[in-house]
């Protein structure tokens, strides 16, 4: 079996339940990404998307379970991992510019003052921001924090890239917006992303494949949803595919009537589900997507 | 409708002129057909001493000590401006001396639960102790009265600068750190570009509390040594009977504190930040 640009076998994350017992936030979670694709996962809130997500990052350890990327064991944060908060973190007594040059400078140690100057602005460019350079985020709007966060991520071309709810605390407009430039700067770069959302549109807008999570305590990634929907795509005009709907049907059903009791393969890896083609593509699957996809057209 | 500060500048003036109205009021030498006892009249009318000098004896002293500050006529006999500068070098020398530790220690004290854990009970036991009880143990030792004064402004003006780098540097949002960490940035440039800025404005709070208290303390601190400075000039003039003088000092103290904090309050402006 050839090995993926990233894998994940046997993760847990066990925390003390605060009453001398033991919480199993998920367990035995497996999965693996490759070179270039846009992955989201989606669960309900608690069932530990952002713990897996910190401990890709380097940020937080997995009680057991390792992580390999490109074929190397992950221990603590690297550049190779960049991550986008769904607070932006940018460091507020910096300039929108200066909060990319910083981790530039980080990465290019190397580099000349003019090229990263050069390079910084070419990503604050990318999501629109060229007009702000001078500005403090405390003078920024949310949604442009947000940007300059999604700027200063892509701009250190990491090999991946993780974005916990990064437009969590906007307002649907923003998101919006913001969601298309994530698309652009995406189509530019074709870096490979996973991402955490709630947000089951803006999961099909921008992924290839939607890991579900089931529930916690104890969670597990179920299934492996394929998006199958050809790039570049827009937000206007997503919903005119039929694979658009089908696609969103079946993930509503999911978090609504499924992901109580979900559980992945027998071998541990997530499920793999294609609604476009409107069946179960593993085998052995105990779901019927057809009629929970009817249940929510209703 | 004047602005707010024209208004307030035109009370305060009032205001100004009010207290010095009635202090010079209160300050008249007694009618001249009052009966003087027989004393008096050997004295040449009322004892001079006994009274507090009128604002208009104290602002023509000012003038006078203010357009010739810098003489010096021997020992006993030196313009304000030396006996300021002498006090401000002392709590200048002191406050950095205390600087070049606290900083250093603080950021030790606030990154690691263990120092803080190890180092917290002697901070809790000399914080409070006043700093001149400090003055004989500092004389007997450095046996030099000048370096007496300045280990004490040294010692007084630490703790504020300790506690509140400590606390600045260990409250600094985890956010930021992560941030540090994920562009693999070292301990060194970490405290450099991430700790540091998020907790100067904390550190600068400390370091501005800790110049009022050491400008607080210079003056008794020289009334105790003697020899030159302001609290040696007070307490000089209090000895002359030379209230003039003494209430002029006063107010050059003020003055010399103010700006003291002012500049530590420019400083504590350049390094804020809004979140
Ligand atoms: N430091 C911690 N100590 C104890 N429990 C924690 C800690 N961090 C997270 N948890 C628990 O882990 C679970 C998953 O949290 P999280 O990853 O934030 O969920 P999600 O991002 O999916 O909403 C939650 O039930 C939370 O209570
Ligand atoms: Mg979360």
């Amino acid at each position: 079996m050839s090995k993926s640009f990233l894998e994940v076998d046997g993760l847990s994350k066990v925390y003390p339940d605060g009453e001398g017992g033991l919480l199993t936030v998920y367990e035995d979670i497996k999965f693996s990404l490759e070179k270039g694709e846009f992955v989201c996962i989606i669960g309900h809130s608690g069932c530990g998307k952002s713990t897996i997500l910190n401990v890709l990052a380097g940020l937080d350890e997995a009680t057991s379970g390792n992580i390999v990327m490109n074929g190397k064991e992950v221990v603590g944060p690297s550049l190779d991992r960049g991550v986008v908060f769904q607070n932006y973190s940018l460091l507020p007594w910096k300039t929108t510019l200066n909060n990319i040059v910083f981790a530039v400078q980080a990465r290019w140690p190397t580099w000349s003052k003019e090229k990263v100057r050069e390079h910084s602005e070419r990503y604050l460019k990318m999501v629109g921001l060229d007009h702000a350079l001078q500005r403090k985020p405390s003078q920024l709007s949310g949604g442009m924090r947000q940007r300059v966060s999604i700027a200063r991520a892509f701009a250190t071309q990491p090999e991946l890239l993780l974005l916990d709810e990064p437009f969590g605390a906007l307002d649907a407009l923003t998101r919006g917006v913001i969601q298309d430039e994530l698309v652009k700067i995406w189509e530019e770069t074709r870096q490979t992303v996973f991402m955490i959302t709630h947000d089951v549109d803006e999961a099909i807008l921008l992924s290839d494949r939607i890991f579900l999570m089931s529930n916690g305590p104890n969670a597990r990634i179920a299934e492996s949803v394929k998006v199958d929907l050809p790039h570049p795509r827009a937000r206007s005009t997503i919903f005119q595919n039929p694979n658009y709907h089908k696609t969103r049907d079946y993930l509503v059903d999911y978090l609504i009537n499924r992901s109580e009791s979900a559980l992945p393969g027998p071998d541990g890896t997530p499920r793999v589900v294609e609604p476009a083609k409107g069946a179960d593509g593993s085998e052995g699957g105990t779901n019927d997507s057809n009629s929970t996809a009817k249940a929510v057209n209703a | 409708m004047a602005s707010l500060n024209v208004r307030a500048a035109l009370l305060s003036i009032s205001f100004l002129i009010l207290a010095l109205g009635l202090w010079e009021m209160s300050t008249q030498p007694p009618e001249a057909d009052q009966n003087l006892t027989e004393y008096e009249m050997l004295m040449g009318g009322v004892e001079q001493e006994s009274r507090v000098p009128p604002p208009s004896a104290v602002i023509k002293l000012a003038w006078e000590e203010l357009s010739n500050p810098f003489y010096d006529a021997g020992a006993n006999d030196k313009g304000i401006g030396i006996q300021l500068g002498y006090s401000v070098y002392r709590v200048l020398t002191g406050y950095l001396a205390a600087m070049a530790i606290a900083l250093p220690v603080g950021f030790l004290i606030g990154m690691s639960p263990l120092m803080y854990k190890a180092l917290n009970p002697y901070i809790q036991v000399l914080r409070p102790i006043s700093p001149l009880a400090w003055m004989p143990l500092a004389l007997f030792i450095i046996q030099d009265s000048d370096a007496s004064a300045i280990f004490v402004i040294f010692i007084c003006s630490i703790w504020p600068m300790l506690l509140n780098t400590a606390f600045g540097v260990a409250n600094v949002r985890q956010d930021w750190i992560n941030v540090a960490r994920t562009h693999e940035l070292g301990h060194f440039r970490t405290a450099l570009t991430v700790i540091l800025p998020a907790a100067a404005p904390t550190i600068l709070t400390g370091m501005r509390i800790s110049i009022g208290i050491a400008w607080l303390v210079i003056v008794a601190a020289e009334m105790l040594v003697g020899g030159t400075g302001i609290g040696y000039y007070v307490w000089n003039e209090w000895n002359n009977l030379d209230l003039a003088s003494v209430i002029f000092s006063i107010l050059m103290i003020g003055v010399v504190g103010m700006l003291l904090d002012l500049a530590l309050g420019k400083a504590q402006k350049l390094v804020e930040y809004t979140e």
